[in-house]
């Protein structure tokens, strides 16, 4: 589905991503976990196309889409749940919701997406006139991730949903994340929260210093003694 | 009640509508593209320039007149967007302001050296109307509701159109309405293009009831842009309403004592509430 090969990308003189490859394939869920600056929401916005990459190839359905402009990704087919939710605070939920269905192809149809997402989040159906700025961390994240469904995408990017939230409310997140997988959507997740992401992820990356170290199913990242002691604490 | 002061009162109210037409182009485009065009008034003294001589020149009719004229201010929004504010549309606001402040005086002396500095007048005299002994100009009465209109329009379509929510978007988060699919570029040339318009609009409602010439800009883009901080920069219902509070100023108190003096009031005014509200009346 999506595939990087040799991706390296930076801001000026600083390089954030070397040579970093990886595959999601349709309908998987796929998480990259590392420590804090290694890079991981440099290669999600390289992927969303918010960051131009440097070198390297990027496709997505075998179509080349490398360097393309973020608003040209979002057509392409992927959406991108930002850091920090990043709402836009003084509009409302459901004008949230429809900026998230700005694309040609997802306008016409937002009648029945947004009954889809009011399905899977019937919380925000709750608070559609409130605005976003005024949620709850939770429901913010909701939104945020009803907001990148709204646009129909192949692939769902998140980058850390569960940063910032009570310990309750990030269950209720990764809940979030089984539900989206249940659609048979496709996830790259990006998270800090390496024990909780690896329940809902079939694979996983690690990054560390803008390089991939690591690479396997979650099952055996769960029982590689590295991972297990260096962000699992165990 | 004096009829008089009521007269100045309604005159003041009607005034309120043109200057608020400006306001919401000038905090349209700062509040979206973050940019303060100090040369938003001579945006409006090319478009009464274009509706005199097609309309004393070319005898273009005056309604189609005008509508060259809002087309043709839009268009130049979004020329002055391309050429003066694109390429500095990362540099240092100071810069920003320099840009936009060179083609002010740009405007200004090009046009002097096109026109003269004769004060030109289309020679459309519109009746005054008469209301149990009040007066008023029917040229203010059509600017008002016209003001009113376009304000409306703008906000039905910033509130209810997918462009609208974008352009919204943008000003409050400019760095991921790309995710949305919504390309900022393009934003920009629509706001600009409405900034025009709207300068374009109130053009043809000033050019009803004022002279033009090269600096005309000058005696009320300095109101405008008093009105626009008054309201809170960026605001479009502060900018609104702020231009009604300092139309009625100008209006009372001129009624009081001179024209001149009135302006002098309506800045002290000015000056005394950026001491206490100094982000605006309707900061957030």
């Amino acid at each position: 589905m999506l595939s990087l090969a040799a991706v390296s990308a930076g801001y000026g003189s600083f390089q954030a991503l070397f040579d970093v490859s990886l595959e999601v394939a349709q309908g998987e869920a796929v998480g990259i976990i590392g420590p804090n600056g290694a890079g991981k929401t440099t290669l999600m916005r390289v992927i969303s196309g918010l960051i131009p990459m440097r070198e390297g190839a990027m496709t997505l359905e075998g179509r080349s889409v490398g360097g393309l402009p973020a608003h040209r990704m979002v057509e392409a087919g992927i959406a991108h749940v930002p850091e920090n939710r990043r709402l836009f605070p003084r509009l409302s939920v459901e004008e949230n919701l429809r900026i998230g269905a700005f694309i040609p192809q997802a306008r016409a149809h937002f009648a029945e997406r947004l009954d889809w997402v009011f399905s899977l989040f019937p919380r925000l159906e709750e608070r559609r006139g409130q605005l976003a700025g005024t949620l709850s961390g939770g429901e913010q994240q909701m939104c945020a991730i009803a907001r990148a469904l709204m646009s129909k995408p192949k692939v769902l990017l998140m980058d850390e949903p569960s940063a910032g939230l009570a310990p309750l409310v990030v269950q209720q997140v990764f809940d979030l994340v089984h539900k989206i997988r249940a659609e048979g959507l496709t996830v790259l997740i990006v998270e800090q929260n390496v024990q909780q992401v690896l329940e809902v992820v079939d694979r996983a990356y690690l990054l560390e210093v803008g390089a991939i170290k690591l690479a396997g199913s979650s099952a055996e990242l769960k029982d590689n003694s590295f991972i297990r002691q260096s962000y699992m604490g165990l | 009640m004096d009829i008089y002061l009521l007269e100045a009162v309604i005159n003041g109210i009607l005034l309120g509508g043109v200057l608020a037409l400006l306001a919401l182009g000038l905090n349209l485009i700062f509040g979206v593209v973050d940019v303060i065009w100090i040369a938003y008034a001579d945006i409006v003294m090319c478009a009464m320039y274009a509706i005199y001589f097609l309309y004393t020149g070319l005898s273009v009719p005056l309604p189609l007149a005008f509508l060259i004229a809002i087309i043709g201010a839009a268009s130049l929004g979004v020329l002055v967007h391309l050429l003066i504010i694109a390429p500095v549309l990362n540099s240092a606001p100071l810069n920003q302001l320099l840009a936009t402040g060179g083609l002010l005086f740009f405007l200004q002396s090009f046009a002097t050296l096109l026109f003269g500095t004769d004060f030109r007048n289309i020679g459309v005299r519109l009746p005054v109307l008469e209301f149990a002994t009040i007066y008023v100009s029917f040229a203010r009465l059509i600017a008002f509701a016209v003001g009113l209109i376009g304000a409306i329009a703008l906000y039905g379509f910033l509130k209810w159109t997918y462009l609208g929510i974008a352009i919204r978007a943008l000003a409050q988060d400019r760095d991921i309405v790309g995710l949305m699919g919504v390309d900022p570029r393009r934003i920009y040339l629509v706001v600009s293009a409405i900034g025009g318009g709207l300068a374009g609009l109130a053009a043809c409602l000033l050019a009803l009831q004022y002279d033009v010439h090269p600096f005309i800009g000058n005696t009320f883009g300095p109101v405008i842009f008093m009105i626009c901080v008054l309201g809170g920069l960026g605001n479009m219902i502060g900018g609104f309403v702020a231009s009604f509070i300092i139309s009625q100023i100008i209006a009372i108190g001129g009624y009081y004592s001179s024209t001149e003096l009135s302006y002098v009031l309506a800045f002290t005014f000015f000056i005394v509430l950026m001491f206490i509200r100094p982000r605006g009346l309707f900061a957030r």
